[in-house]
C-alpha cells in the first residue's frame, strides 16, 4: 500500500537532508513500517508500508476513516482541557487490534519557510491488544528563522495495546516550539513516551500528559540539552485512575548556559498505583540554570509513590580523573557530558537504540 | 623521576616541605606513613592537580622539569597513576575508557583477562564496584596507558588476598618487563609480597623520613609504630 504525494525527494537539499540526520528520519525506509513528512503546511509524503498499519494526513483520516472524528478531541476533553482549533495538517497513524509492528513508523514535520508558523494535530491510535513503535522528528530550515511550531498529539492506547513513541527535536536557535500531547491509556495499556532534544532552540514549552486507567503502564524519559540562549520548560505528567497503574518519569537535563525547568508531575487518582520520578540536571556553564519541580499528589495512603532530584555540575575529581589517564581537559568535558546526556535511560527498542546513540554522538560533537 | 625541594599546599595549608625523592628507572620505592601525612598529596601534585600548589622545588621526569604541564600532558609523558579512591563516572564504560586510553579495541588488551575484569568492561566506571573491582580496573587502566613512571595509591587495600596475588604477579611481570620506575604507597605491605621493590621510605611530618630496605622500614613499623621513625634514622 503506497500513497506517495508529488514527489518528495526533490523538495529535499543538502540541507534538509543533514537536518533528517539529526532526527532519525530514515529516507531508505529500509527498516521502517511507515513515513509521514509535512513541510510547513504542505503533505510531502505519507507511508504505509505494512499491511497492519495506517499512515496517513489528519485531514484525509478525518474525511475517509469513519471513526476518526470522534477521537479528534477527545484526549483533551477527557481532560476537559481546550486545545487550539486553529491547525493545519499533522498525521494520523493506526495500528489495527492485536497486530504488532516491530518497524517503527516515522513521522517527520518540518519547518522551512522564515518565520513560519506550523500548527498540526496529531492522531495515534493503537486498537486494543497492538504493539507499535513511532519515531517521530521535527526539525526546522537553517534559514528559517523565528519560526513557530505547534504541535498536538492525542494518543489513543488500547486496552492492551503497546506504544514506544520516540520524538527527536532540532531546531534552530530562533525557532520557538510548544507541543502539547495528551495520552489515555486504557486498561493494561503501555505507553512509553522517549523525547530527545540536544541543539539549540530559543524556547519549548511542554507537559506532556498520561492517563492511565487500571493496570496501566507510563514511561516517561527526557534527554535535553539547553545551549546558550534556549529556554526549555519540559515536564511529563501522569493521572493515575486505575488500580495497579504505574509510571516512571526520568529525565537527564544539561545546560551549557541555557536554562531548564524540569518538571514532573504524579498524581494518584486511585488507590494502589506505583510511580517514580527521577529527574538529573548538570550544569556546565556559568550562565546557566536549571529548576526541577518534582510532585507528588495523592488523596489515597495505599500508594507507593517517590522521587529523586540532583543537580550538580561536573566535578573536576572526575574531570582530573579523566585528565590523568591523558585525555585532555575539554575532551574529558564532553566525554562526561556525553555520558550524563544516557540513552540508556530510555526505554528504546534495539532497532533504534544504535541509531539514536549515533545521533548522540554527533549532536554532541557538533554542539560541544 | 626526580623530585627536589618540594613545597605543596592544598588550600594554603603546607601538606609537604622541602621534600626530595628519586626514583630511577626500573626501581620500586615503596612509601610508607600514617594516615593524612600527604602520601596521596605526593601523588596528586606529581600529576599537576588544580588544588596541589608547588610554591617551591621541581619535579623533574624524563630529565626535564614538569612542574607547568597539565595533567593530561603528564600522563602523556608516561606517568600513570592507581587511585586509592577514583570518582565514579557515569555514563562512561570501562571498555570505551580503555580503548580511550590505548586507541585499540578492548579485545586486544590482554590485561583484560590477565586482571580478571571482562565482566566490569561494559559498566560504568566504578559505578557499584567492589573495593577489589575497583582496584583491576584501576590497574587495567594505568597498565594500558604503558607508563613509564607509576604511581600506585595504596593497589591493594580493600582487595581480598587471592586478587592480591593475582595483581601483584601481574604488576611485579609489567614492572620488570618495562623496567618501570614505580612509587607505591601501602598501609598493609602485602603488596611487598609480589612486588620486588628496592627501597622504603616513610612520610611524615611533611617530609621523609627513612630510606632503607623495605622489609626492614616494613617490620620496625610493625614493631614500633611511625612514632619511632621520628628519631631511628633520622
Amino acid at each position: 500500500m503506497m500513497n506517495l504525494m508529488p514527489d518528495n525527494d526533490a523538495h529535499l537539499g543538502k540541507d534538509e537532508a543533514r537536518r533528517l540526520e539529526r532526527i532519525g528520519y530514515d529516507a531508505s525506509e529500509k527498516e521502517r513500517a511507515g513515513s509521514f513528512m509535512q513541510q510547513d503546511n504542505d503533505l510531502l509524503m505519507h507511508k504505509t508500508l505494512h499491511e497492519d498499519i495506517e499512515v496517513m494526513g489528519i485531514q484525509e483520516a478525518l474525511k475517509t476513516v469513519p471513526d476518526a472524528p470522534s477521537y479528534y478531541g477527545r484526549a483533551f476533553a477527557a481532560l476537559g482541557r481546550e486545545y487550539p482549533r486553529e491547525t493545519l495538517g499533522g498525521y494520523y497513524i493506526r495500528i489495527k487490534a492485536g497486530k504488532t509492528v516491530l518497524f517503527p513508523v516515522q513521522a517527520c514535520l518540518y519547518l522551512k519557510k522564515a518565520n513560519f508558523r506550523q500548527k498540526v494535530h496529531n492522531l495515534i491510535i493503537a486498537e486494543p491488544g497492538s504493539k507499535v513503535y513511532i519515531i517521530t522528528g521535527c526539525t526546522a530550515h537553517s534559514a528559517s528563522q523565528e519560526a513557530y511550531h505547534l504541535g498536538i498529539s492525542e494518543f489513543f492506547v488500547g486496552a492492551g495495546a503497546y506504544v514506544n513513541f520516540t520524538m527527536i527535536h532540532s531546531w534552530t536557535k530562533d525557532t520557538s516550539v510548544e507541543p502539547k500531547s495528551i495520552a489515555l491509556v486504557d486498561k493494561g495499556g503501555v505507553f512509553i513516551s522517549n523525547y530527545i532534544c540536544l541543539d539549540p532552540v530559543r524556547s519549548i514549552t511542554m507537559y506532556p500528559t498520561a492517563v492511565l486507567a487500571e493496570d496501566g503502564v507510563a514511561h516517561f524519559s527526557s534527554l535535553m540539552v539547553a545551549h546558550e540562549g534556549s529556554a526549555q520548560d519540559i515536564g511529563s505528567r501522569v493521572i493515575f485512575n486505575g488500580k495497579g497503574s504505574s509510571a516512571e518519569i526520568i529525565s537527564r537535563a544539561v545546560s551549557l548556559g541555557g536554562s531548564v525547568t524540569a518538571r514532573g508531575h504524579l498524581k494518584a487518582a486511585s488507590p494502589d498505583i506505583k510511580a517514580h520520578l527521577e529527574c538529573r540536571g548538570l550544569v556546565v556553564n556559568e550562565k546557566g540554570r536549571i529548576y526541577a519541580i518534582p510532585e507528588l499528589e495523592t488523596e489515597y495512603r495505599d500508594v507507593d509513590m517517590s522521587h529523586e532530584a540532583a543537580i550538580g555540575k561536573i566535578s573536576k575529581e572526575e574531570i582530573e580523573y579523566l585528565c590523568s589517564r591523558g585525555i585532555s581537559k575539554d575532551k574529558a568535558q564532553s566525554l562526561i557530558i556525553r555520558g550524563f546526556v544516557d540513552t540508556n535511560i530510555l526505554s528504546l527498542p534495539e532497532l533504534l537504540k544504535k541509531e539514536i546513540d549515533q545521533l548522540a554522538d554527533r549532536t554532541l560533537k557538533s554542539g560541544l | 623521576m626526580k623530585i627536589e625541594n618540594l613545597t605543596v599546599e592544598v588550600g594554603r595549608r603546607v601538606i609537604l616541605k622541602d621534600l626530595n625523592l628519586e626514583i630511577p628507572s626500573g626501581k620500586t620505592l615503596v612509601l610508607f606513613g600514617p594516615n593524612g601525612s600527604g602520601k596521596s598529596t605526593l601523588i596528586k601534585a606529581i600529576m599537576g592537580f588544580e588544588n596541589y600548589t608547588i610554591t617551591q622545588g621541581r619535579i623533574i621526569y624524563g630529565g626535564e622539569a614538569i612542574n607547568g604541564l597539565s595533567t593530561d600532558e603528564r600522563a602523556k609523558k608516561g606517568i600513570g597513576v592507581l587511585f586509592q579512591n577514583p570518582p565514579k563516572i557515569r555514563g562512561i564504560k570501562l571498555r570505551q575508557m580503555v580503548e580511550l586510553v590505548t586507541r585499540r579495541p578492548a579485545q586486544e588488551n590482554s590485561f583484560v583477562e590477565k586482571l580478571n575484569v571482562g565482566d566490569l568492561m561494559d559498566r560504568d566506571i566504578n559505578v557499584n564496584f567492589s573495593g577489589g573491582e575497583m582496584k583491576r580496573s584501576e590497574l587495567l587502566q594505568v597498565l594500558s596507558q604503558r607508563p613509564k613512571l607509576l604511581l600506585l595509591d595504596e593497589p591493594e587495600s580493600g582487595v581480598d588476598i587471592e586478587n592480591i596475588a593475582m595483581m601483584g604477579k601481574v604488576l611485579n611481570a609489567f614492572i620488570h618487563e618495562h623496567a618501570v620506575a614505580s612509587l607505591i604507597i601501602t598501609h598493609t605491605g602485602y603488596v611487598l609480597d609480589y612486588v620486588d621493590a628496592q627501597h622504603a621510605c616513610v612520610l611524615m611530618d611533611r617530609d621523609i623520613r627513612c630510606y632503607d630496605d623495605p622489609r626492614k622500614v616494613f617490620e620496625d613499623i610493625r614493631q614500633f609504630g611511625y612514632e619511632k621513625c621520628r628519631t631511628c634514622r633520622g
